[in-house]
């Protein structure tokens, strides 16, 4: 059979919230920062179409990514590359261009992020989510679905 | 007026309620808040509502009413218990936005606000759809300083633009603490690239007012009641008072143009 993108990866974690703007992509970021440091290989899937901060947060607002045989080739972070990045942010033609889509262009896309992303080996995968429980975390769950889920990282504020 | 944002977390629910607070203040008015947040519908408990459940009658489903011109309406009201999670997809939260803006009796309604989730998705696209038989004043957006903050409000104001939504003006929340011992001011969020000031500059849109951090603002949304008369004496309140007065001023400009026009 054929090799799955997420064949090689061996923990897979979604960072989720009911709510936004509590510091799910920050915790994100940290944590495969922090992950790196420990000389873990890591990936980050940030599937928040609407608003995806990670890029930013991690200085790469500006890379581009391309195709290869196997899908798509995430952008590397660092000069050690050791943490791989996937996001719509790098889709846009623009930074402020507003992605405008309904559930079933965002499931679509999500699908392909899922399965599509030529991750290679990594310790861990950190998926960085919207806030919500819609199309975005259904699909999302539904394409890790056949892979083994490490778990959920719930985050929230004290009020 | 709808409350936008492309960020969570910035303060458009908080907003929404004191907005909604601060017009039905004149007892001659009638106020409607519309939550369209389907997952996350904060506005029941902001509004001190918990717990109600809608009724229905002949003409429609009831909204729940805060005081005599001041009604409610969300889906926090339709759910069993609190903590019940609403995992839809586009198509049924959709539906049910429809149903909201059909289904509930209104009445005669002065102002008609409604807080929405935060993103440019099916909830946005929806809500702008089925109101353009009607018309919208207009969208307030809701920011915090910081530029993670801002880079997905410049996509809301994209979004306004793409679909003729025109832009009341921007609230910066969250801008600036002044501790109530010493009188410091720190910037908890810092304006690393010029906030919502430079963002309004440069995008051409207004900068309706900033609004500092004062903790008893969230304590007072836990507790369902009204900050404005909680801490009247609060620099917050007196910041969200001229917002709202200019959100005012600018339904009413609308009302002049619209009579030249008939």
């Amino acid at each position: 059979a054929e090799r799955t993108n997420l064949a090689g990866v061996r923990h897979i974690l979604l960072v989720l919230s009911g709510k936004g703007g509590v510091g799910k992509s920050t915790l994100s970021t940290e944590l495969a920062l922090a992950l790196r440091d420990a000389g873990k290989r890591v990936g980050i899937l940030d599937v928040d179409l609407c608003g995806p901060s990670i890029p930013r947060m991690l200085r790469v607002q500006d890379s581009a990514v391309h195709q290869c045989d196997t899908g798509w080739v995430p952008v590397f972070v660092g000069q050690d590359k050791a943490i791989a990045l996937m996001s719509i942010g790098f889709l846009l033609e623009r930074p402020d261009d507003a992605v405008v889509w309904r559930g079933p262009k965002k499931n679509a896309l999500i699908k392909q992020f899922v399965t599509d992303v030529a991750w290679g080996d990594l310790d861990f995968l950190i998926v960085d989510t919207p806030p919500g429980t819609s199309d975005e975390h259904i699909s999302t769950v539904e394409a890790l679905r056949p892979h083994q889920l490490l778990g959920a990282i719930l985050v929230t504020t004290p009020q | 007026v709808l409350v936008l944002s492309g960020k969570g977390g910035v303060g458009k629910s908080t907003f929404s309620a004191l907005l909604a607070h601060g017009l039905a203040a004149d007892e001659t008015k009638q106020v409607a808040l519309l939550d369209i947040d389907i997952c996350g519908p904060s506005i029941p408990k902001m509004m001190g509502l918990e717990g109600e459940q809608v009724h229905q009658s002949g003409s429609g489903w009831s909204p729940v009413y805060v005081e005599e011109n001041l009604g409610v309406m969300s889906v926090g009201f339709l759910l069993s218990s609190p903590d019940d999670a609403v995992i839809w997809r586009g198509p049924k939260k959709n539906g049910l936005i429809k149903q909201f803006l059909r289904d509930v009796d209104w009445g005669e309604v002065d102002y008609l606000i409604v807080d929405t989730p935060p993103g440019t998705s099916d909830e946005h696209l929806s809500i702008v759809q089925y109101l353009s038989a009607t018309h919208i004043d207009g969208a307030v957006i809701v920011t915090t300083p910081q530029e993670v903050s801002l880079q997905d409000v410049r996509k809301e104001i994209n979004f306004c633009r793409k679909v003729k939504l025109p832009i009341i003006g921007v609230v910066e929340n969250m801008s600036g603490f002044v501790c109530p011992k010493c009188k410091n001011e720190s910037q908890i969020f810092p304006p690393t690239t010029g906030g919502a000031e430079k963002m309004c500059q440069n995008l051409n849109v207004s900068l309706l007012g900033k609004v500092p951090l004062d903790p008893q603002i969230g304590k007072s949304c836990d507790r369902g009641q009204s900050f404005l008369a909680e801490a009247p004496e609060s620099p917050a309140t007196l910041s969200y008072r001229n917002i709202i007065q200019r959100i005012q001023e600018y339904c009413e400009q609308r009302d002049l143009q619209e009579e030249k026009i008939i």
